[in-house]
């Protein structure tokens, strides 16, 4: 277990490393540095203001130079500053970065909710004509784009029957619609997910075995089967963070709400790279942390993963 | 051993009820049963042929509108309504679908290609391709698909060229680690080490015994990913990052339509009905797929 820990904790840091210089790479092998390009669409830039802004955010420094000292300021939390404004890109994420906070946290919570719901509903379901209704559920949910399901609430919700505004008031159903938005949106994958397991489970024998012994469906399904589905659900889970985040940029937007997304809009609009790059980074660390977590919960639910994975991929290599 | 055999014995009582279900649903002759599989193909041809000839299907210009029909709600000469110039939205979701299904397709090409390369290195050439191939699957996934397709707008111009490579390059993860999967399904079973141990060379194995069997979950991810190629698309339509205002593109007419949204809903509920139909479609075509290709 120690060393599972250890192997898991090294590969995350692995994996940010890896992102940081990919992301590094990236924004070097770009035509021109930054700040050639932020001033791009300023016609009152001329060369000496240029080569004064590049001396100023250290980018006519050599590009070793330049990835070190980047690295180490990753290190402290500091993310250079932003190009469009001079203020340090972390400051302006942290200024933000609550409200998409609450809106994606809650929106995640909720969609566990919508996904365990969804699942049970589908395997306890005694009509086959509920089931199956209830198992395409989750296939046309992942078909609804984000924004369209938002302007269809917002349609109905504001400007039909009046009961929320068109713009956020602080009111319950200003915060509410958008988490539902989000979470209808997250929830399908890990809904199919668990279903799919779900069924994995329930062809195995010892589940025929329980219901010969006399076990009712519902005490199967949530004493035995949800527990031996739930961490196939959990990894993917996991890996919705991504869309979670991609999903909250179109909520905020839709709800014309502050937050992440606003700030990611203006600093592509703007071309303000070192701001992409620290809500790049910053996605990536949000990312590999939630995994790292769901990697360290993994044994806690199925025990076998520490012991077996090292032992299946020799058998396959060999 | 046992473990093998064990695997293979839950994988064929596994299977059973699925013939019993699938003999007694095998009634009606042939032509009935392909409808039945493959019905999905006939709407989807709909959108292709929307997409390589839109003015077979509608008489009305996408760009430019009759401003004194502006506004105007669903009816049978304009299906979807018109927007604030007079435009017929149902032509401009016709005329946009080129765009929106080209975006696409270069999304789906980019992401299957390289992450199949990448799966079959990673399953077949040794422990050190494997390493390799999936941390770099690992950092494609710890970056949101979301974010890699905006670096490269914000770097590049925004248009359907660095849209669709984003997009690309963001599902390259998925298919890699499918192939991946599949590839260390196939290679273990007994037949793949009797050609490797009859002489067979590696590329041969590989092409004779190994890709067939691939085939069909690949196609299925196929299928599934242009139908998320799509909905990011749109997304990134929406937000102002795919092609400029004039060109119809499904994303951008919903986010045109949102200026209206409380005096024509049909500018954005009609476009956006046409983008579930089409994604829901795909996905029913990978099932079909994946069925059709289970031995």
């Amino acid at each position: 277990m120690g060393t599972y820990i250890v192997k898991r904790l090294g590969q995350a840091l692995l994996v940010i490393w890896l992102a940081y210089t990919a992301v590094f790479i990236a924004v070097q092998s770009l035509p021109n540095d930054p700040v050639t390009i932020f001033l791009s669409t300023d016609s009152a830039a001329d060369p000496a203001t240029i080569a004064q802004m590049k001396a100023y955010y250290g980018y006519d420094q050599p590009l070793f130079v330049q990835y070190f000292s980047q690295l180490l300021g990753l290190l402290r939390g500091d993310l250079g500053y932003s190009l469009s404004n001079g203020s340090e890109v972390a400051t302006r994420i942290g200024e933000v970065a609550g409200s998409t906070l609450i809106l994606a946290g809650s929106a995640f919570v909720l969609s566990v909710v919508f996904a365990l719901i969804i699942a049970s509903a589908a395997s306890l379901a005694r009509g086959g004509k509920l089931r199956k209704a209830l198992l395409n559920l989750p296939p046309l949910m992942v078909s609804i784009p984000v924004f369209w399901l938002g302007l269809l609430l917002l349609q109905l919700l504001a400007v039909q029957l009046g009961v929320m505004s068109l713009f956020p008031d602080g009111s319950f159903m200003s915060l509410a619609v958008p988490i539902f938005v989000l979470a209808v949106h997250l929830s399908a994958p890990i809904a199919q997910v668990l279903i799919k397991s779900v069924q994995e489970v329930n062809r195995q024998p010892f589940i025929e075995v329980l219901r010969a012994k006399g076990a009712s469906e519902a005490w199967i399904f949530y004493r035995h089967t949800l527990k031996n589905a739930a961490p196939a659900a959990l990894s993917i889970a996991g890996i919705t963070i991504g869309a979670l985040l991609a999903g909250s940029v179109i909520t905020e937007t839709v709800f014309s709400r502050a937050g992440l997304g606003q700030l990611i809009l203006q600093s592509v609009t703007a071309q303000d790279i070192p701001l992409v790059q620290g809500l790049v980074l910053l996605t990536a660390v949000v990312f590999t942390a939630v995994n790292l977590l769901v990697d360290l919960i993994h044994p806690q639910l199925d025990p076998r993963i520490v012991t077996s994975t090292s032992g299946a991929t020799r058998s396959l290599v060999a | 051993m046992s473990l093998i055999t064990e695997h293979v014995g839950s994988v064929d009582t596994a299977d059973q009820p699925l013939a019993s279900t699938k003999t007694a649903t095998k009634i009606g002759n042939p032509a009935a049963r392909w409808f039945a599989a493959w019905w999905v193909l006939i709407p989807l041809a709909v959108f292709v042929a929307w997409a390589f000839l839109p003015s077979l299907f509608t008489g009305h210009d996408p760009i430019t509108g009759v401003p004194a029909d502006k506004l105007l709600a669903p009816s049978a000469e304009h299906l979807f309504g018109t927007d604030h110039l007079g435009r017929d939205i149902y032509s401009r979701v016709v005329y946009g679908t080129r765009q929106t299904l080209l975006t696409a397709g270069l999304a789906c090409l980019v992401g299957s290609v390289v992450g199949s390369i990448l799966g079959l290195l990673a399953g077949t050439a040794g422990r050190f391709a494997d390493t390799v191939a999936m941390r770099f699957v690992d950092i494609v996934l710890a970056v949101p698909a979301f974010l890699i397709a905006l670096i490269l707008v914000t770097a590049t111009e925004p248009g359907p060229l660095s849209l669709g490579l984003g997009v690309g390059i963001a599902s390259i993860a998925v298919f890699a680690r499918l192939v991946r999967t599949e590839v260390l399904r196939v290679r273990s079973r007994d037949f793949v080490q009797a050609a490797l141990m009859s002489g067979g060379k590696y590329f041969t194995v590989l092409r004779r015994h190994i890709i067939p069997h691939i085939v069909g979950p690949v196609l299925s991810l196929l299928a599934v990913d242009l139908g998320a190629a799509i909905l990011a698309i749109s997304g990134l339509g929406f937000l102002g990052f795919g092609s400029p205002p004039p060109t119809p593109e499904w994303g951008l007419l919903i986010s045109e339509g949102r200026q209206y949204l409380s005096v024509a809903w049909w500018l954005t509920t009609l476009p956006g009905l046409v983008i579930v139909s089409a994604v829901m479609l795909t996905a029913v075509l990978g099932r079909a797929i994946n069925k059709a290709f289970r031995f």
